[in-house]
């Protein structure tokens, strides 16, 4: 009787090893948000800048909130935006090797951040920027989703990703060298690798509410990933909306990647990488992964940004080539350790 | 009867996957469902479960029509355990157990203290309480089925529908599944099985189902339906029967083609 009420009373295992990793990895986001935030060129003491970003007054007041703020916060919304939309991702195509990235929807949000950028869509409005985004991201996620429902294996959805990205990259070179636009070489390899150099509070205002957006979809549909795992009859008959579930995770994924893209550019490998090594913390559970990897994400962007200004104070290296740097043997391992399963 | 189908025919494009099938779940029985391949038993589940669309004919479960019965409520009262389902990541099996509560809990509810009991239970009737925690990935298929099993029985649903939970499990294994759905029946469920094994169904179904090219070649309690001529005109075989020396009903022993 005992044994039954410590039972009844005792969280799953999975749930005590979620809530002990969560915990960690909000500690570690606050730790590397907060150097993020200290670390700059100009030579202030972090008194001086805390006070500045609470007053606002004077030099320090203005470096703490237009420059330091907006990339500190900035890499907690990217990081979040990828890790969860890769965790959900990975959970509707109930693959590991699904991501934004791999799956191309990273490329074509970029491209459409571009065409608002270089045709002057986004000096016009706004919101023409992660609108052209999101549109980008849902376009690639959409054609992998009809793929996916007409029976197309991992691997026919691995390639035609691949496919996806090269193809919004090719567009992306092309739309910027049609542009009059005498950085074109260079902007364009920001936006395909990714950068948080020189962000205002304007794309903050964006990405923000979009990635809180898109990560409430993807929470909503969490339970129905759970029920997917099953297959999707079994999920029908747990009284699962299985086409609104996959409907709630495209369109989320879209507005998280597409609004982070947009904010800084396509960073690589975060939402591959996060999602499958939280993935044993959480019980092999696609809904206890979807915040965590958000989280995990917030750490990882936030850590490489860290590290991209460590390295190279001049500002030359991008945010993309470190969590690539990080992410692509870790991938190529993926596969190995993948390899004769189907 | 728990669950009635009358006159029901699905199609798949041009080809009718079930024509004018009509059979009864009652509750407190065992129906078995069988037939050669491609006769149309997953087809005849998933309808009962309201996942196909239906040509004509009407099917109606604790005596109101399927299409009336709300998602969620169906989920609670028709349990499913799919062909040869297998959780696609490798999950705690207590994780697996408590899918089958999804239809019980409130969106965003963490698992209550009923649905704790509910998944406790469900694992110990299949002897799958020793590993909750463990994977699944790391259990033998016998050990997995066991889980998934629990999982239907989680949900407490007065009709259970289990298609071909005897593939690919051992004898021993298979006779355990047969009493678990006994038990269930027992406990007042409406059960129904496909099954590929005739002498399994033979022995431990109260009625049967023989569907053939998706009509109903024969039914009712297993010596009828499974009489010669059905096993002859429907599955092309003769039938070795051997009386029970423990005084039940005839066994089917071994089969030779006609």
């Amino acid at each position: 009787m005992d044994d039954t009420v410590s039972f009844l009373r005792a969280k799953s295992v999975g749930d005590v090893h979620r809530a002990r990793v969560t915990l960690v990895l909000v500690a570690l986001a606050l730790v590397f948000a907060c150097w993020s935030f200290l670390l700059g060129p100009s030579e202030l003491s972090p008194r001086a800048l805390f006070v500045g970003l609470f007053d606002g007054q004077g030099a320090a007041g203005i470096i703490a909130q237009q420059i330091r703020l907006p990339r500190a916060a900035l890499a907690l919304v990217v990081g979040a935006a990828l890790g969860g939309s890769g965790a959900a991702l990975q959970g509707l195509f109930c693959n590991p090797l699904a991501s934004p990235d791999v799956t191309g929807v990273t490329s074509t949000a970029g491209l459409g951040a571009v065409l608002a950028l270089y045709f002057g869509f986004a000096a016009a409005s706004a919101l023409a920027l992660p609108a052209f985004a999101i549109a980008g991201a849902l376009a690639a996620a959409g054609i992998l989703y009809l793929l996916s429902r007409s029976g197309a294996g991992v691997v026919a959805l691995i390639l035609a990703g691949v496919a996806i990205a090269s193809f919004a990259t090719a567009l992306t070179a092309l739309a910027l060298s049609f542009s009059a636009n005498p950085y074109a070489m260079s902007e364009m390899v920001l936006w395909m690798m990714g950068s948080l150099k020189d962000r205002t509070l304007n794309d903050l205002a964006f990405a923000l509410p979009l990635t809180v957006a898109g990560l409430v979809l993807l929470l909503t549909a969490a339970r129905g990933l759970d029920a997917l795992t099953l297959g999707e009859d079994a999920a029908r008959s747990l009284g699962v909306d299985v086409a609104g579930v996959r409907g709630r995770v495209i369109v989320g994924v879209a507005l998280a990647t597409g609004a982070a893209t947009a904010a800084a550019g396509a960073v690589a490998f975060v939402g591959l990488v996060v999602p499958h090594l939280l993935r044993p913390f959480c019980g092999y559970q696609p809904a206890r992964l979807i915040l965590p990897s958000a989280l995990g994400g917030t750490v990882l962007v936030t850590a490489a940004d860290v590290a991209v200004r460590l390295i190279a104070p001049d500002g030359q290296l991008l945010l993309g080539v470190v969590t690539a740097m990080l992410g692509a043997p870790f991938f190529l391992w993926l596969i190995l350790r993948m390899r004769g399963k189907p | 009867m728990s669950a009635v189908i009358e006159n029901v025919s699905v199609r798949y494009g041009a080809r009718a996957a079930l024509s004018k099938v009509s059979a009864c779940f009652a509750a407190g029985a065992v129906t078995g469902i069988v037939g050669p391949n491609g006769a149309g038993k997953t087809t005849l589940l998933r309808a009962v479960l309201g996942l196909q669309p239906l040509a004509g004919g009407s099917i109606r479960i604790l005596n109101k029509p399927l299409a009336e019965w709300p998602r969620e409520e169906l989920a609670r009262t028709v349990a499913y355990l799919p062909q040869g389902g297998e959780a696609k990541w490798p999950m705690l099996a207590e994780d697996v157990a408590m899918l089958g509560r999804l239809p019980h809990r409130a969106a965003f509810a963490a698992p209550q203290a009923a649905d704790r009991l509910a998944v406790r239970e469900a694992l110990a009737r299949c002897d799958a309480a020793a590993f909750a925690h463990r994977r699944t990935d790391e259990l033998s298929a016998g050990e997995r089925a066991r889980v998934l099993f629990a999982r239907a029985l989680a949900t407490g649903a007065p009709i259970l529908l289990a298609d071909e939970p005897a593939a690919f499990l051992d004898p021993a294994h298979q006779l355990r599944l047969m009493e678990l759905l006994r038990e269930e029946a027992r406990r007042g469920a409406a059960v129904a099985v496909t099954l590929h094994d005739l002498p399994l169904a033979a022995r431990h179904c109260d009625e049967i189902v023989v569907l053939h090219e998706g009509r109903v070649a024969a039914d009712g309690v297993p010596a009828t339906a499974l009489s010669d001529e059905a096993l002859a005109e429907v599955f092309g075989i003769a039938a070795l029967r051997v009386r029970d020396p423990e005084g039940g009903r005839d066994m089917l022993a071994s089969f030779r083609r006609i």
